[in-house]
């Protein structure tokens, strides 16, 4: 790697394992930053688990993790700061009017009540939710609620935005929305690391595409570039010959199991 | 020419700096909260009107006969429901207490197993912020809770004799004791595998009052019973409210034990539900 500037998110030989199963033996993975890598891989495979450790919400076991250097096991605080995540999960107070949630989100962030309010009813007019800004989120519709979770994620400024299937369940029209956007995010210069099931969400969405299977990496590449190197024409081929079962005929396999 | 500042606080804040927030956090987790609470009252009416009920049925149906054993001087009848009334009312105030440490539990495990607080726990908020805002809307609640329970004994006939200053020292005493009982039962919620559970272990807070001088004197239990009674801390805690509601000096033993258990009780609670809050959970 050359002098470039610090990676948005940088792991290496990050294991964990629950009680006896193990789910991550080693994986590294680098994100620069300013780009969109969609992480991929079967139900089970461990993306959910990578967000968290990412996310502060879950220690590793070995390894590390830094987000914009900051060490996620070291400075948990400061990643915190800089990072805004959207997990598998619906991560927003049902009790909560669609604003209150948003004001909840700003006030922690500390955001003096002036200046709260300004990104809150900017969200709610980006996200379209002015509407609903009164109803309590419990009554909202799965996408406009999935809308409100990413509104949340974004009203500290995040540098890093995780989300994690944040498609799962939509409507087309609400994933085509959401698709909208992350795109309008990553070109503010977020960076963005999401994980998915749609392999489709993965091409249309994502500069690089790198897909877990049995604890590491197995691929990290463009959308473009795995599709060649597997002469493939979807990246479901791709996805379906690197996530084979057992494949020991595979090269891209896994060598060594503990 | 003026230089505009941000008004933007910066990313990094000043340790100095840090207590204020942790404030000023604590503040916002409390309004939602409360907020919660306004939004979702009838858990709330629930676990007030269950002591209002057991007051009722208490003096209604057994005042009569056990009033006249449990005071001396009344005699079985309408002076021995009188007397009753007297007598159970501070019990009933903290068993009032101890429901509503109940409701405290159920709402935190609801809380920490939903995703809100997955998403508090991946932003810079003051760690204790969080359970802390439940305890403070929790002590709010019984505060609360308790003056309307009190009214109801007051409706039915209870007069208490406190002065002023008893007054002041009868709400310090409750708030303190609602704070421990809220502590407790915050960790109790933060600490449970399921909602289920939140909801049975705050169970042994609520038959305690039972095993105390709450209902009957001690000096009527058979000797085990009237040792554990002796010895856990519903009883100097009900003895205290019972001495400031009647106007009377409070025995400096029994109130300095009260106090003692609140104090140890509430630092228990408050380590335990840190330990919980931040146990990883996905
Ligand atoms: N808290 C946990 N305790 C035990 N096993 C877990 C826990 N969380 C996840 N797992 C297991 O770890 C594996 C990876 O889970 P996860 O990271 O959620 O996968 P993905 O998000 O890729 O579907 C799964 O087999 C899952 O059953
Ligand atoms: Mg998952």
């Amino acid at each position: 790697m050359s002098t470039s500037p610090v990676p948005a998110i940088e792991v290496t030989g990050l294991r964990k394992t629950y009680r006896d199963r193990a789910v991550l033996h080693g994986l590294d993975l680098t994100v620069p930053a300013g780009t969109v890598t969609a992480l991929l891989g079967p139900n089970g495979a461990g993306k959910t688990t990578t967000v968290s450790i990412l996310s502060t919400l879950l220690p590793a076991d070995g390894g590390t993790a830094r987000v914009l250097g900051h060490d996620v096991a070291r400075d948990p605080q400061a990643v915190r700061r800089v990072i805004g995540v959207t997990g598998q999960l619906s991560a927003v107070d049902p009790l909560l009017t669609v604003t209150e949630n948003l004001r909840l989100v700003a006030d922690l962030f500390h955001l003096p009540r002036a200046h709260a309010r300004r990104p809150t009813t900017e969200l709610t007019d980006r996200f379209g939710l002015g509407d609903a800004a009164r109803q309590p989120a419990q009554r909202l519709s799965g996408g406009m609620r999935r809308k409100l979770d990413l509104a949340m994620t974004l009203v500290g400024d995040p540098q890093v935005v995780f989300l994690d299937e944040p498609t799962t369940g939509l409507d087309p029209r609400a994933r085509r929305d959401l698709w909208d956007q992350v795109r309008a995010l990553v070109a503010s210069g977020v960076t963005v690391l999401l994980t998915t099931q749609y392999l489709d969400e993965a091409d249309q969405l994502a500069d690089r595409v790198a897909v877990l299977h049995e604890g590491r990496l197995v691929a990290h590449d463009t959308p473009a570039g795995l599709k060649d190197a597997h002469a493939a024409g979807s990246l479901d081929d791709v996805f379906l010959a690197l996530t084979a079962p057992a494949a020991p005929g595979t090269d891209t396999a896994p060598e060594a199991r503990s | 020419m003026t230089t505009a500042t941000p008004a933007v606080l910066p990313a990094r804040p000043h340790e100095r700096l840090a207590w204020l927030l942790a404030g000023r956090d604590l503040v916002t987790m409390t309004r939602r909260s409360l907020l919660r609470m306004v939004r979702y009252p009838s858990l709330t009416v629930l676990i007030v009107a269950m002591p209002v009920v057991l007051l009722l049925v208490f003096v209604y149906v057994f005042g009569g006969a056990v009033g006249a054993g449990v005071v001396p001087g009344a005699v079985p009848g309408a002076s021995g429901r009188e007397a009753y009334l007297d007598y159970i009312t501070p019990g009933i105030l903290a068993m009032t207490g101890a429901s509503i440490a109940q409701s405290t539990s159920i709402s935190v495990a609801m809380d920490m197993s939903d995703g809100v607080v997955t998403r508090l726990r991946t932003m810079p908020v003051a760690p204790l912020a969080v359970l802390g805002g439940h305890v403070v809307a929790a002590v709010v609640q019984t505060l609360m809770a308790i003056a309307a329970v009190l009214g109801v004994a007051v409706l039915l006939g209870f007069r208490p004799d406190a002065g002023p200053a008893h007054w002041l020292l009868l709400l310090g005493f409750v708030a303190l004791v609602a704070l421990m009982l809220t502590w407790l039962s915050a960790a109790m919620g933060a600490a449970a595998p399921s909602v289920e559970s939140a909801s049975n272990t705050p169970m042994l807070l609520l038959l305690l009052p039972f095993l105390s001088s709450g209902f009957v004197p001690v000096e009527t239990m058979p000797g085990p019973v009237r040792f554990f009674a002796e010895h856990q801390p519903f009883t100097p805690i009900i003895e205290t409210l019972r001495g400031l509601l009647a106007g009377q000096a409070v025995d400096a033993t029994t109130a300095g034990a009260a106090v003692a258990w609140c104090v140890g009780l509430g630092a228990l609670g408050w380590l335990w539900a840190r330990a919980a809050y931040r146990r990883p959970r996905v």
